[in-house]
């Protein structure tokens, strides 16, 4: 069946909770990796939200006094080649990484959703003209296709987050299709059908709902790599342009000629990287067991 | 019981499918689902339909209801035709039918609250919103024995014969003339099976329509029925009013169908089976009876004709030559 019931999979699980906060908890004590997963994802968004709180300095400001200052008691983490502060740098680009996550993934699956629907439900031709243009962006890797995106586009925060969304709608469009087949031969799809109601209502009302868990499932799991695509792209010039701090960039920058002279420069941007995407991946890993057990293995 | 003019009409239904293979997909086959059907059903009816499973019983329930479209003849509603009606014109016509499922655990969306899967109808025909849409759902709870404070639960919280209940109060919701029952009760515990056969002849009572009643259990449909048909390989072999069928099969698949109901009796001695073997498959139907294969009185003629069904009797009909000469054509 292609329909899952977290209550009753949570029943199975031993949990006697049945109400929001104690059944939270429950949970929160069954997946601790996710729970860490959870905290840490929290953590960055709430850098992002209160970036101007936290930071001491203007990420942006220059300041030829302190250029290449070792992490000390004025500037936490260091400051770059232009005396700007690492930390505040760190803090505001947790801004760029989570929009640039977050509006990514929310586009992509959404059109992901859309494209998988229509595929699913109404097979068909339809069908299989989206099919095949999926498999041709699905044979280029993620990556790949965003540095053509955005070569094309050329570096601007809106074009990053088409140019990673794009690469995204094939995965999202696979899985919702997959699911809409299933459902579609049930019962109840019958059932709405006889009761006369229009497809439109039905993919809406019925099928679509009855797929939110594996693309809430998906859609943390490609949050962690459109951080890091992001991050890639910055990287390789592509991204974010200057001077918006970009974890990506703050690394390609100073990689080369710094990373023996100012180890801080690679370290710090290196360890907000890494720890974003392990918080997602670990919620995700976390979702996947609680909303969708059978793709647990 | 017998109206002058019957509420369905099913005339030469036939459903087949293509079986494809090959590199190019072409025909290889065809799937005689259901084989020129005919029959019909007068108001307030309740006409069973039962046979082995694979004999093309929930064909013709989905064709009746037009979920899967009949590869030819003819099925006339109230009079009207709507074997060939686009989607809009036989929209109004979707609410004088309704179907309720076998499964009562997957014909239910598990992401909607009991309360809405039986209002939606009312809402997607315009007839009833807000206050009026919810006092209506609350009747309808109560006529088929559920709370109305039960509206706000979700289908995982109803044991499979609430559900089953909330799935005949979705079919009421529109008020239809026909309900087409496909194996409604074959999922639940016996004890619940009478429950819920009880209500649906409580309910046909109450409201005057007519049941299309498919299901393997013959007990349960010499409960519900008032005439039954038999079907084999897409095919109807009998029918006939229920004391009369049971009481004098003339079919030999019929025969051997009520040789085979279990007796309650441990100690009962246990009859040899009629019949033996499978169905033949239904990609290529036997010859002349279908039947003939498994047919303790197969003639030469079985093999090359293919009986028609002729009365036998008032109000009984079978396909088959041994009856031939008792009756006359229908």
């Amino acid at each position: 069946m292609a329909v899952v019931n977290y209550d009753s999979e949570l029943r199975r699980a031993g949990a006697q909770a049945t109400h929001g906060w104690r059944r939270l908890v429950f949970l929160a004590q069954r997946h601790l990796l996710g729970t860490i997963g959870l905290c840490i994802m929290l953590l960055f968004v709430c850098t992002a939200i209160f970036a101007n709180l936290i930071c001491r300095f203007d990420p942006l400001s220059i300041d030829s006094a302190h250029r290449l200052a070792a992490p000390g008691m004025l500037h936490w983490m260091g400051t770059d080649s232009f005396g700007r502060d690492v930390w505040s740098r760190i803090v505001h680009g947790a801004r760029i990484s989570l929009a640039v996550g977050i509006g990514s993934t929310a586009l992509g699956s959404s059109i992901g959703v859309m494209i998988g629907l229509a595929s699913g439900y109404l097979s068909g031709w339809v069908d299989l003209v989206f099919q095949r243009v999926t498999d041709i962006l699905q044979a280029l890797p993620l990556l790949v296709l965003a540095l053509v995106m955005t070569a094309a586009l050329g570096p601007s925060l809106p074009n990053v987050m088409l140019a990673i969304a794009i690469p995204l709608i094939p995965t999202v469009a696979r899985v919702i299709r997959a699911n809409t087949l299933a459902l579609r031969e049930l019962p109840f799809i019958e059932a709405a059908k006889s009761i006369g109601m229009s497809e439109t209502r039905i993919a809406l009302r019925h099928v679509l709902p009855n797929t939110i868990a594996p693309l809430i499932v998906l859609a943390t799991a490609q949050l962690g790599s459109t951080i890091l695509t992001e991050a890639s792209l910055s990287f390789l010039g592509l991204g974010i342009p200057e001077p918006y701090p970009s974890w990506g960039r703050m690394l390609s920058e100073s990689a080369v000629e710094y990373v023996r002279t100012a180890p801080w420069l690679v370290i710090f941007p290196g360890i907000a990287i890494s720890l974003a995407v392990f918080g997602t991946n670990l919620f995700g890993d976390a979702l996947r067991d609680i909303l969708d057990p059978r793709q647990r293995g | 019981m017998t109206d002058v003019s019957p509420l369905l009409e099913v005339t030469d239904l036939v459903k087949h499918y293509a079986v494809r293979g090959g590199v190019l997909r072409r025909r290889i086959g065809t799937v005689h689902a259901v084989d020129g059907v005919s029959f019909s059903l007068s108001t307030g009816e309740t006409l069973g339909l039962v046979g082995e499973s694979g004999c093309g019983k929930s064909t013709v329930a989905r064709s009746v209801l037009r979920l899967i479209e009949p590869s030819s003849g003819a099925i006339r509603l109230d009079g009207t035709d709507i074997t060939r009606l686009g989607k809009t014109a036989l929209r109004p016509h979707r609410r004088s039918m309704q179907i309720v499922f076998q499964d009562p655990f997957a014909s239910l969306n598990p992401r909607m609250t009991a309360g809405d899967i039986v209002g939606e109808p009312l809402e997607v025909h315009g007839l009833a919103t807000g206050q009026r849409k919810r006092d209506r759902v609350g009747e309808l709870f109560e006529q088929v024995g559920l709370r109305p404070d039960q509206m706000k639960n979700y289908p995982h919280q109803f044991s499979g014969g609430q559900r089953q209940r909330i799935c005949i109060a979705r079919a009421l919701s529109l008020g239809p003339k026909l309900i087409v029952c496909d194996e409604p009760v074959s999922a639940l515990d016996v004890s619940i099976q009478a429950q819920v056969i009880n209500l649906l002849i409580d309910l046909q009572r109450r409201h005057g329509f007519s049941y299309l009643f498919i299901a393997h259990d013959l007990a349960v449909v010499a409960h519900i029925s008032h005439r039954v048909a038999v079907m084999y390989l897409g095919r109807i072999v009998e029918i006939a009013e229920k004391r009369e069928l049971f009481a004098n099969p003339r079919h030999p698949y019929t025969q051997a169908l009520l040789a085979s109901v279990p007796v309650a009796d441990p100690k009962a001695k246990r009859v040899a089976p009629l019949i033996d073997g499978d169905v033949p498959s239904p990609i290529n139907p036997p010859s002349g009876c279908a039947f003939h294969t498994r047919c303790r009185h197969v003639m030469d003629r079985c093999k090359v004709e293919r009986p028609v069904l002729a009365e036998t009797a008032t109000q009984h009909q079978v396909a088959c030559w041994l009856n031939e000469g008792t009756g006359r054509e229908a």
